[in-house]
């Protein structure tokens, strides 16, 4: 391997990083091997005096360590000896008897963003494909190579705080507005300036970096004020964490370490941190949905020979109510294609529009889009109650109310109103994709694109393929739906697909509890303890009650006695409670903002609440949820336990730090949870009888996931 | 068919417009040039147009922003577009988007274009104010000033006068009389009188009410969603509750006295867009179009300012019929712009007059007599309103909307502009 090619002119070694055969430049052993002799051979070159390192990707930096290297660990001590290794070699860029400027285009991330750190200077391109951060403790563990000590030295403690245990990456003009770059310039001239810089260096330069400001001075600058700043940290993490995810933690004390201790203090404190958490579950766990979710971008979403998808530029939506506008706005801020939308009424599309065009307005408030970005992508958004622009749709999106016979009357015209290599989607979650395709001349390319509310928002997409759906009209989706910044999983269609299929149980257990009795707060806080955004009832609440009324009628339908619906929440309907849409729910809202469980709730269910101490609560909502999960993956709802967790963490927030549903049914391990299931069925009722899926399992001892 | 213009036969295959609103009302915190666009954006998806089709756009506007000195460039810029399709900006007064049509379909009947957009807009709510001479002096002096003391000075020498702003007057540069004073002037030489043109004026109402009504009008009008506010989808200008008696209270605005030109019978100061998509024949049938219409003709003249300045149309017309090889009589609809009712009202006199033939164009016999039942079927600029830039846009996409409607062989546009000119087009339906 050769992945450096050095060239000294006048006196400044020019050091190409370029990894072959990889598109992407990574600190792997070899690389670290590699650079080990260059080094040498630098610090023993007397026609060297300074060192320029840049990179001969295109739009890459140094991506990070090797992943791969990182998930082959076996034990803590080669965890120890593999971060150790990295550390040495990180500081060899700074301990060179020449200076070393890093000449950054690209994304510069993890270790190498802790390798330009080392450096004497660093100059970035002013590009949106240069980024820089810390992701580490996305995946569960710290940055190790010095990440946690120069960072903090060089920006101050909050800001660096701010980005790592965050896990941020942050642009090329942020990171030099916080000094982690000193000079922003052109690509067309990063290597002259590196040079120019280079070379002042060798000859005694000094650059001067910029005093951090009064408020620098009184947090950052001494022991006092930057206590404050921890325990300010510590407690934000917390909060966030829920106290699930170790590694913000671990960061912050190996800051603190470096700080009070001194560098290598800090060093050894980072290095101990990672050899423990790397091999952690939570690490595993987050490092699994990292390669679920990479390999899920590049899933064309069809199984073998696959055509191409078909380039989507003009896109209908037909419906311009809430999700119709949402879906439109998204569509224009992430893919920026050409959105017309469809409604009956001039006042409907009116707030469609205005609807649509709030999303970006809220991205250019947030700063995430120029005044310009902002003007070019709003005129992408336009509407009207005709079917112009229909014509000229790749794709359409049906938004509409979620009836049947309407679906089908829109559908039936959308026929006639498109050209005739158009995909016809619906965005229903309840009803199912077949019926809805028979309104059509083709039902060949009706598909569904199931998004989730707040679309802008929600990480996840739903594409549901009937039997007939087209494999082009897939494909074209899912490519779709990823330019629109999600993650997209397959479903066939089945009713509630994937993420309202293994929500159903789960929140009929939900309403079960509420009415005997269980308080709702409980209810709640176990799910949240168990580590879910929000609880259950809450859930209900946001999702709203009609709604989640009417799909547990079609689960119910679809899938029998097991989810026979709770006839409190029939109940509540008929008191009027929506949720929060009309402030009145499980809750109690005041100006949109959610209060306290309201009390007269029980009474709508006809129970008093009382507190009981081990009612099983988080086993009989968890394991109605796993026990529905292995049922669908069974019945092939989903393709892959790759795609069934993803979308349960993406869809419903199940906790990433379990790895998914089926994740964690094979942690459990199969023969524990039919075991559990069996108590759960004999004490609560048939519905939780362990799914045959799951019995077969355990009597094999098989898993999901193969083991890694 | 044969067409007058050499080359490929221009097709008129759609358009539509922006709704056309008094200035200072709903449209006003829209600029000229995001009403453009607008109108625009509706005819991609109207004509259910492939953006990458279109060669080169022509807009019209009379009064441009500073900042956006060429609008059509702008609109060129719309991301349903290509980057690469050149655009200009076109100015000939109120015959403007008339003239942006011309252009394109000059383009098209070359063969250098197979596909335009043309229109145009104004904003006359967003005319540009400019500083006095003395303040914009001062302001420049201070940008190229090296010091602190010598801006001071520069500051201290600003007088309480020089921040008066000065807004550009609607009067010709070259005779300082301002357009209502010429449609008075025309009024008195011509002798039509306060009651013509308040007739006129009732008449361009109510058949504008008319049009608007049966939905004719607003068929060509692209919803405008305010970014705050209501949907406005028709024009604001048109009267449903006017009458002569009310008309004849308003006081003449240019000459108090002894005038007759009011606020009634001139058309208002209006916010508004117009674009419309022209195809050479060819592609028109390729890509599956039907077109509205084609051009048949088009001419353009000119007059001393200051004889009586919106004649114009009286000289382009017979040059327009000529080149159609056609005469007025075989034309089944007329649109003619109002500026002003008595501008209307002596052009027609010109044209029936065989004295005005023989003294001004040199032929024995008249242009021709004007039908009242085919001319402005819809009413006119005076109801509907009078956006300088993209009128031209509305008048040939509703005659064209018309000729369709009535099945009409031939329809004559005639627009009076500044400077003294005037602009016909002949459309041909088949």
């Amino acid at each position: 391997m050769n992945a450096f090619t050095t060239e000294t002119v006048d006196g400044i070694a020019r050091v190409v990083f370029d990894l072959p055969q990889e598109p992407v430049n990574k600190i792997t052993a070899g690389v670290r091997a590699e650079l080990d002799v260059l080094f040498n051979q630098l610090r023993g070159d007397a026609n060297v005096r300074a060192v320029v390192l840049i990179s001969g990707k295109p739009e890459n930096f140094i991506a990070g360590a090797d992943i791969d290297e990182f998930v082959r660990l076996k034990s803590s001590d080669e965890a120890l000896q593999l971060v150790r290794g990295g550390q040495e070699l990180v500081n060899r860029f700074g301990q060179l008897d020449k200076p070393v400027v890093a000449a950054i285009h690209g994304a510069c991330l993890g270790g190498g963003l802790e390798a330009a750190l080392a450096c004497a200077y660093r100059v970035a391109t002013d590009h949106p494909k240069t980024q820089l951060g810390q992701p580490e403790v996305q995946l569960g563990i710290v940055p190790a190579a010095g990440g946690c000590q120069r960072l903090p030295r060089l920006i101050g403690v909050r800001a660096a705080l701010d980005i790592i245990l965050a896990g941020k990456v942050v642009p090329a003009r942020r990171a030099y507005r916080l000094g982690m770059v000193d000079e922003l310039v052109h690509p067309a001239i990063l290597e002259q300036v590196a040079m120019g810089a280079a070379r002042r260096l060798a000859d005694g330069w000094k650059p001067k970096r910029r005093g951090r400001g009064v408020m620098g001075a009184l947090l950052d600058g001494n022991p006092l004020g930057r206590r404050v700043v921890f325990s300010q940290a510590e407690k934000q993490v917390r909060k966030r964490t829920g106290g699930h995810y170790p590694a913000p933690l671990a960061a912050l004390d190996a800051i603190r370490e470096g700080l009070q201790r001194g560098i290598d203090a800090g060093l050894k404190r980072e290095a101990s941190h990672f050899a423990e958490l790397g091999l952690g579950d939570v690490s595993r766990h987050l490092v699994q949905i990292f390669f679920a979710t990479t390999a899920l971008k590049k899933d064309v979403g069809i199984a073998g020979e696959a055509p191409a998808s078909k380039p989507v530029e003009n896109l209908t939506v037909v419906g311009a109510g809430f999700m119709g506008a949402a879906i439109g706005g998204t569509a224009v801020l992430r893919a920026a294609v050409d959105v017309r939308l469809r409604d009956t009424s001039i006042e409907r599309v009116k707030a469609g529009v205005h609807g649509a065009q709030k999303i970006l307005r809220d991205r250019l408030k947030r700063r995430r889009l120029t005044k310009y970005e902002y003007r070019r992508l709003e005129a992408l958004i336009s509407g009207g109650t005709d079917w112009a622009g229909f014509g000229r749709a790749d794709v359409t999106i049906e938004a509409v109310f979620e009836d049947l016979d309407v679906k089908q009357q829109v559908f039936r015209e959308l026929d006639a109103v498109v050209g005739d290599d158009c995909v016809l989607a619906s965005n229903t979650s309840t009803i199912p994709i077949s019926r809805i395709a028979e309104a059509t001349r083709h039902p060949e390319r009706v598909i569904g694109m199931h998004f989730f509310s707040p679309v802008e928002k929600m990480p996840l997409l739903e594409v549901i393929v009937t039997e007939q759906t087209a494999p082009w009209a897939t494909v074209t989706c899912v490519d779709f739906g990823r330019r629109m910044g999600k993650t997209v999983i397959v479903v066939r269609d089945r009713p509630g697909f994937w993420v309202n299929r293994i929500l159903a149980p789960y929140l009929n257990e939900a309403g079960r509890m509420i009415g005997e009795g269980v308080p709702i707060e409980d209810i709640d806080k176990a799910m949240k303890r168990f580590g879910f955004p929000v609880g259950p009832v809450t859930l209900l609440d946001e999702v709203g009650l009609d709604v989640a009324h009417k799909a547990s009628l079609v689960m119910h339908q679809a899938y029998g006695d097991r989810l026979t619906p709770v006839v409190g929440l029939s109940r509540m309907l008929d008191a009027g409670r929506l949720g929060r849409k009309n402030g009145r729910g499980f809750y109690q809202y005041d100006k949109g903002k959610r209060k306290d469980v309201d009390q007269s709730v029980y009474e709508v269910f006809d129970v008093d609440p009382r507190p009981v101490p081990d009612l099983d609560i988080e086993k009989r909502l968890v394991f109605a949820m796993l026990n529905e999960a292995a049922q669908a993956l069974d019945e092939e709802v989903v393709r892959s336990p790759r795609d069934g967790d993803i979308g349960a963490i993406f869809g419903i927030g199940f906790p990433p730090f379990r790895g998914g549903p089926l994740r964690h049914l094979d942690d459990l391990g199969a023969a524990h949870v039919v075991e559990t299931l069996e108590r759960l069925a004999q004490a609560y009722g048939d519905r939780m009888t362990p799914a045959p899926i799951l019995q077969d399992m355990a009597a094999s001892n098989r898993r999901f996931h193969p083991t890694t | 068919m044969s067409s007058s213009i050499p080359g490929s036969r221009v097709a008129l295959v759609g358009g539509c417009r922006t709704p056309f609103c008094k200035s200072g009302t709903v449209l006003k915190d829209i600029p000229a040039v995001d009403l453009a666009r607008l109108a625009t954006v509706e005819l991609v998806h109207r004509m259910n147009l492939d953006g990458a089709l279109v060669d080169e756009m022509f807009f019209g506007q009379v009064v441009p922003s500073v900042l956006t000195p060429n609008l059509a460039r702008e609109v060129s810029l719309l991301p349903q577009f290509p980057t690469s399709i050149p655009a200009a900006s076109v100015n000939r007064a109120c015959a403007s988007a008339n003239s942006a049509i011309a252009h394109g379909a000059d383009q098209i009947s070359h063969g250098y274009a197979e596909v335009v957009i043309a229109g145009g807009a104004e904003s006359l709510s967003n005319v540009p104010i400019l500083h006095s001479k003395r303040f914009s002096e001062t302001l420049v002096s201070l940008s190229k000033a090296k010091s602190i003391g010598e801006r001071l000075k520069l500051v201290a020498g600003i007088r309480p006068r020089d921040l008066v702003p000065v807004a550009p007057a609607i009067a010709e540069p070259s005779t300082g009389e301002t357009m209502g004073q010429s449609a008075e002037k025309m009024a008195k030489e011509n002798r039509i009188s306060r009651e013509d043109q308040d007739t006129f004026a009732l008449r361009s109402h109510r058949l504008a009410a008319a049009g608007t009504d049966d939905g004719r009008l607003t068929a060509e009008i692209a919803p405008v969603f305010a970014p705050r506010g209501d949907t406005i989808s028709a024009d604001n200008g048109i009267r449903t509750d006017s009458t002569l008696e009310r008309m004849a209270q308003l006081k003449p605005v240019f000459d108090r006295r002894y005038g007759t030109i009011t606020a009634a019978n001139s058309s208002p100061l209006t916010d508004g867009a117009s674009a419309v998509l022209l195809m050479s024949e060819d592609a028109a049938t390729t890509l599956g179009y039907a077109p509205l219409a084609y051009i048949k003709s088009f001419a353009v003249a000119a007059l001393d300012p200051g004889e009586q300045l919106l004649m114009g149309p009286a000289y382009a017309v017979p040059k327009a019929l000529d080149r159609a090889g056609i005469t007025w009589r075989e034309l089944g609809l007329v649109e003619m712009h109002e500026a002003f009712a008595a501008q209307v009202l002596s052009n027609i006199q010109a044209f029936e007059s065989k004295k005005w033939a023989q003294e001004k164009l040199g032929r024995s016999e008249p242009i021709g007599e004007v039908n009242r039942d085919t001319l402005n079927v819809m009413g006119g600029s005076i109801a509907i309103g009078h956006p300088f830039g993209a009128t031209g846009g509305r008048i040939t996409l509703t005659l064209a909307n018309e000729m369709v409607r009535r099945d009409v062989q031939f329809g004559l546009i005639s627009v009076c502009a500044q400077g003294g000119m005037g602009f016909a087009m002949v459309l041909e339906r088949r």
